[in-house]
C-alpha cells in the first residue's frame, strides 16, 4: 500500500477505500444493507421510532439496558461466526497448490476481526448484559448505583461495535491478529487504517466497559437488600463482583497500552518501535497484563451462572458456598500473576518462566474446587434435565478437558513446543466456548422467562444444544491433533496433503455450530410465536432460589414494590419455605431515575471522534471533541434526574399481578 | 438502614420479608465510592506509564539524558505551584463546610490560578525541550517522559475545566448537596493529581538527576 496523501477535508479517505473491487465484500455489504433497510423500514412502518427512543435507547432501567446488551452480543455473534466459518472453509480447501478463496490481505483481516469481535463485542456484551439484568434483581435493588452511566456505557460499547463493522466496508480492518502486536502493528508495517480502526474501536468500547465495571461494583457494595451480608450474596452476584473488580483493575492497562501504540502511530514516538530505544516486548507484557484477567472477566460470571443453575435444578442448596466464594476470590487475585505464560518464548529465563508456570498451574486448584462443588451439589439431588442444566453438564465435561490442556500449556518446556500452534487455538476455544459460551447459553435459557415472561421453546433449544456441543468437538479436537503435529496458527495455505482431513473435519464441526446458531435463532422466533403457550404467570418458573424470582416476570420498572429483607442464603427459597405472603396493600410512591438521551449523544460523538481520528480528518476530530466536552458539561447542568412512580400506579401494577396469580393458581 | 435480622426464627413467629416503611434514598449515595474506584483505575493508567518509563527511561538512543535536559529549580517551582493549589483547595473545602459561598469561590479561583501556573511552567519546559531537539520522537526515554508528564498535565487541564464548571454551578445554585458532592469529587481528583506528581517528581526528575 502506498501512503495516500492526506486531504485537509477528507483526511486519507478516498473512494478507493470502498472495497468495490472485492466481490465477497460487495455481496456482504449488499446483504447487510438490504437487511438494515428492511429493519429500519419495518421500524418506520410500524411507527416504533418514538417508542424505541423513549422506552429503550434513552432508558436508565438496568433490565432494558441488559437486554440491549444481549441483543448487541447476539448480532455480533453472527458477524464473528461468519468470520469463523470463512476461515474454516479457507483452511479446508487451501491444499495441494490451491490458494483457497481468500487472498492473504483479506484472510488476515478475517482472523483479526474474528478474535476482536468474539471477545469484545460478543462475549463482553453478553456477560455485561446478564450481570446488568440479573445483579440488581438478585440483591433486591431497584436499579444500579449510576443509572445514567449504565446507559452511557452501553452506547459506548455499541459505538465500538459500529466502528469495527464500519471497517468491513470503509477501508479495512487490522491484519495483525487480535492483539495487534508491534512492530507489525506499527505505522511502518501497517501504514493503513486497519490498526487505527482496531485501536479506536477498543478505546471507545473500553470506556463503556470500565464505567459499567465501576457501576456494578458500587451497586453490589452499596445497594444490597437489608440482611444480605456479603456471605449471603448469591454466587452469581459474587462472581459478578469479582469480575467487575477485574474489569476496573485490568481495562485501564488496555487503555494505556493502546494509547501508547496510538502515539507511536500518530505522533511518531518510539515506545514499541525497533529503533531509537523502543521495545516491542513492553507492549506484549502490558497487553497481557490486561489480557489474562480479561479471560477471567469472561469466565467468572459463567461460573456464577452454573452455580445458580446447578442448585436450582438439583433442588438443593449449593454445596460448599463458602469455598465457592473463596475460590472465586483466589482466582481473581491469581489472574494477575500469570500474564507471562502467554509468551514464555520471550526469553525471560528459567526463573521467571517457572514462577509464571507455577502460578498458572495453581489456578487449577480453586477451579477444581468449584468443579467438585457443582458435582456434590448434584449428588443425591433430584436433577431436572432442563436446558440450562444440560448446558451446565456439557460445560463440566468440556471445561475439564480445556483446563487440562491449559495446565499442559502452563509447563514452560511444553509451551516452547506448542507456542503459537493450533493446540493453543484449540485450548482457548475449548475454555471460551465450553466455559463462557455454554455458560451464557445456560444463563439465557435460565433467565429468559424472567426477562420476558415466557420460557424458551425446549425442542429448538435442545437442537441448538446438541449441534453446538457435537459441533464444538468436531471443530476443535482436530485442532489439538494438528497442533501436536506442529501446525502453527493463522496459516492460509498448506503444503502437506496429509493434514487436510483434519481441517475438513474441523470445517464440518463449524458447519454443525452454524446449525446450532441457526437453531438458537429459530428457538427465539418459535418461542415468541408460541409465547402464550410458554407463558409463566408465577414469576418463578423453575422453582428457583434467589431473589430475582420473587418478583413478577417481566419485573416491573421498580423491580420490587417493597424492598425485600434477607435472612438466609437462597433468600427466595427461604421466603417460600416460611410461607411468605405477597404484600397486597400499603404501597408507596417509588423514587426512580429519569430517562435521558445524553448517553446516546455522548457515545455518538465519541464514535464520530474515533472515525475522524482513524481517517486523519482533523477538523472533524476537533469539532467532535469540543462537542463531546460541551455535551458532557451540559449534562451536569441537568438537575431533572429523578421522579416518583405514584402509589396508584404501583397499586395498579401489583393488583394486576395479584389477579394473574389468582387466575392461574394451581394451573 | 439499621435493622436487626434474626436468622433463627422462633416457632410460630413469621419472619419479616420486606421493608414496609421505606424512605427515598438520597441521590448520589454511592458517588464517593464510585469516584474513588474510578480514581484507582486512573491510578492504574499512571502505573502503566510509570512502568513504561521504568523500562524505557534509560533508552536514550544516543540522544540527550535527564542530566542534559532537566532543570531542577524550575521543576521545584512547578511542584510548589501544584502543592499550593492542593492547600488552597483544602481551604475551599473548609469554607464549603462552613457554608460560605463567597469564600469557597475565592479559594477555588486561587486554586485554579495555581493550576494554570503549573500548566504554564510545564508548557514552557516542554517547548524549551522541543526547541533543543529533545522531542518525544527522539528516543524511547523522551517518548515515555513526555507521555507520563503530559498525561498528568492533561489531567490537570481537565481538572481546571471541571473547576470552572463547578464554580459556575456554585454561583448558580449555591452550596446545595449536589454541588457539595461534586466539589468533594474534584477535591479527591485534585489531591490525587498531587500524589501522582510527587511520584513524577521523585522517579522522573530527582532520580533522573542522581
Amino acid at each position: 500500500m502506498s501512503p495516500t496523501p492526506v486531504s485537509p477535508i477528507f483526511g486519507r479517505f478516498t473512494l478507493e477505500a470502498l472495497p468495490i473491487h472485492e466481490p465477497i465484500l460487495v455481496v456482504t455489504f449488499a446483504v447487510v444493507a438490504l437487511g438494515g433497510i428492511a429493519v429500519l423500514g419495518a421500524i418506520t412502518y410500524f411507527r416504533l421510532w418514538g417508542y424505541l427512543w423513549r422506552e429503550w435507547f434513552t432508558t436508565v432501567d438496568h433490565k432494558r439496558i441488559g437486554i440491549m446488551y444481549m441483543v448487541l452480543g447476539i448480532i455480533m455473534l453472527l458477524r464473528g461466526f461468519a468470520d469463523a466459518i470463512m476461515m474454516r472453509l479457507q483452511q479446508a480447501i487451501a491444499f495441494g497448490g490451491s490458494e483457497g478463496y481468500l487472498p492473504a490481505h483479506h484472510y488476515d483481516q478475517v482472523f483479526s476481526a474474528h478474535g476482536v469481535i468474539m471477545i469484545f463485542f460478543v462475549a463482553m456484551p453478553l456477560v455485561t448484559g446478564l450481570m446488568n439484568f440479573v445483579v440488581p434483581l438478585q440483591i433486591g435493588a431497584r436499579d444500579v448505583s449510576f443509572p445514567f452511566l449504565n446507559n452511557f456505557s452501553f452506547w459506548m460499547t455499541v459505538s465500538g461495535a459500529v466502528i469495527v463493522m464500519m471497517s468491513l466496508f470503509v477501508g479495512e480492518f487490522a491484519r495483525t491478529g487480535w492483539l495487534a502486536y508491534p512492530p507489525l502493528s506499527g505505522i511502518i508495517y501497517s501504514p493503513d487504517v486497519g490498526v487505527d480502526y482496531y485501536i479506536w474501536a477498543l478505546q471507545v468500547a473500553g470506556v463503556g466497559t470500565l464505567l459499567s465495571g465501576i457501576n456494578l461494583i458500587c451497586t453490589i457494595v452499596k445497594m444490597r437488600a437489608p440482611g444480605m451480608t456479603m456471605m449471603k450474596m448469591p454466587v452469581f452476584t459474587w462472581t459478578s463482583l469479582c469480575t467487575n473488580v477485574l474489569i476496573v483493575a485490568a481495562f485501564p492497562i488496555l487503555t494505556a497500552v493502546l494509547s501508547l501504540l496510538a502515539l507511536d502511530r500518530y505522533v511518531g514516538t518510539n515506545f514499541f518501535t525497533n529503533d531509537l530505544g523502543g521495545n516491542p516486548m513492553m507492549y506484549v507484557n502490558l497487553i497481557w497484563i490486561w489480557g489474562h484477567p480479561e479471560v477471567y472477566i469472561l469466565i467468572l460470571p459463567a461460573f456464577g451462572i452454573f452455580s445458580e443453575v446447578v442448585s436450582t435444578f438439583a433442588g438443593k442448596r449449593l454445596f460448599g458456598y463458602t469455598s465457592m466464594v473463596y475460590a472465586t476470590v483466589v482466582i481473581t487475585i491469581l489472574s494477575y500473576l500469570v500474564w507471562l505464560h502467554h509468551f514464555f518464548t520471550m526469553g525471560s529465563g528459567a526463573s521467571v518462566n517457572s514462577f509464571f508456570g507455577i502460578t498458572t498451574m495453581i489456578i487449577s486448584i480453586p477451579t477444581g474446587a468449584k468443579m467438585f462443588n457443582w458435582l456434590f451439589t448434584m449428588y443425591r439431588g433430584r436433577i431436572r434435565f432442563e436446558l440450562p442444566m444440560m448446558w451446565t453438564l456439557a460445560f463440566m465435561l468440556t471445561f475439564v478437558i480445556g483446563g487440562m490442556t491449559g495446565v499442559l500449556l502452563a509447563v514452560p518446556p511444553a509451551d516452547f513446543v506448542l507456542h503459537n500452534s493450533l493446540f493453543l487455538v484449540a485450548h482457548f476455544h475449548n475454555v471460551i466456548i465450553g466455559g463462557v459460551l455454554f455458560g451464557l447459553f445456560a444463563g439465557i435459557a435460565f433467565w429468559f422467562p424472567k426477562a420476558f415472561g415466557f420460557k424458551l421453546d425446549p425442542f429448538w433449544g435442545k437442537m441448538s444444544f446438541w449441534f453446538w456441543v457435537i459441533g464444538f468437538y468436531f471443530a476443535f479436537m482436530p485442532l489439538y491433533v494438528l497442533g501436536l503435529m506442529g501446525v502453527t496458527r493463522r496459516l492460509r495455505v498448506f503444503d502437506d496433503p496429509s493434514l487436510q482431513i483434519w481441517f475438513v473435519l474441523a470445517g464440518f464441526g463449524a458447519f454443525l455450530i452454524f446449525l446450532g446458531i441457526l437453531s438458537f435463532l429459530i428457538q427465539i422466533a418459535v418461542s415468541i410465536r408460541n409465547r402464550e403457550k410458554l407463558r409463566d404467570f408465577t414469576g418463578d418458573p423453575w422453582d428457583a432460589r434467589t431473589l430475582e424470582w420473587a418478583t413478577s416476570s417481566p419485573p416491573p420498572a421498580y423491580n420490587f414494590a417493597f424492598t425485600p429483607i434477607v435472612h438466609d442464603n437462597d433468600a427466595w427459597w427461604d421466603m417460600k419455605k416460611h410461607g411468605y405472603q405477597r404484600p397486597l396493600e400499603g404501597f408507596k410512591p417509588i423514587h426512580m431515575p429519569r430517562n435521558t438521551p445524553a448517553g446516546v449523544f455522548l457515545a455518538g460523538l465519541s464514535m464520530v471522534l474515533a472515525v475522524a481520528l482513524i481517517w486523519y480528518v482533523w477538523w472533524l476530530a476537533a469539532i467532535s471533541f469540543v462537542a463531546l466536552l460541551a455535551t458532557a458539561i451540559g449534562h451536569t447542568f441537568n438537575n431533572n434526574r429523578d421522579f416518583h412512580i405514584p402509589a396508584e400506579e404501583v397499586v395498579q401494577t401489583e393488583g394486576e399481578r395479584t389477579r394473574l396469580l389468582a387466575g392461574h393458581a394451581g394451573a | 438502614m439499621t435493622m436487626t435480622v434474626t436468622t433463627v426464627q422462633d416457632a410460630g413467629v413469621q419472619p419479616v420479608f420486606y421493608v414496609k416503611d421505606e424512605h427515598d434514598h438520597p441521590e448520589g449515595g454511592s458517588t464517593m465510592l464510585g469516584f474513588w474506584i474510578y480514581l484507582m483505575s486512573d491510578c492504574l493508567i499512571f502505573a502503566a506509564l510509570f512502568a513504561t518509563y521504568g523500562v524505557l527511561g534509560r533508552s536514550f538512543a544516543a540522544g540527550p539524558s535527564p542530566h542534559d535536559l532537566f532543570e531542577l529549580p524550575l521543576v521545584a517551582l512547578n511542584t510548589s505551584m501544584l502543592l499550593f493549589s492542593s492547600i488552597t483547595y483544602g481551604f475551599a473545602m473548609l469554607a464549603m463546610e462552613k457554608g460560605r459561598v463567597g469564600t469557597t469561590q475565592l479559594w477555588l479561583a486561587i486554586t485554579g490560578l495555581f493550576g494554570l501556573a503549573f500548566l504554564g511552567i510545564e508548557l514552557y519546559e516542554f517547548t524549551h525541550l522541543i526547541l533543543e531537539g529533545a522531542t518525544p520522537q527522539r528516543s524511547a526515554f523522551l517518548s515515555s517522559f513526555f507521555t507520563l508528564v503530559g498525561t498528568h498535565g492533561l489531567h490537570v487541564t481537565f481538572g481546571l475545566i471541571w473547576l470552572v464548571t463547578l464554580m459556575v454551578q456554585v454561583a448558580q445554585r449555591g452550596l446545595v448537596q449536589t454541588n457539595r458532592r461534586r466539589l468533594m469529587c474534584l477535591s479527591l481528583f485534585w489531591h490525587f493529581l498531587d500524589v501522582i506528581w510527587i511520584g513524577v517528581f521523585t522517579f522522573v526528575y530527582l532520580m533522573g538527576m542522581l
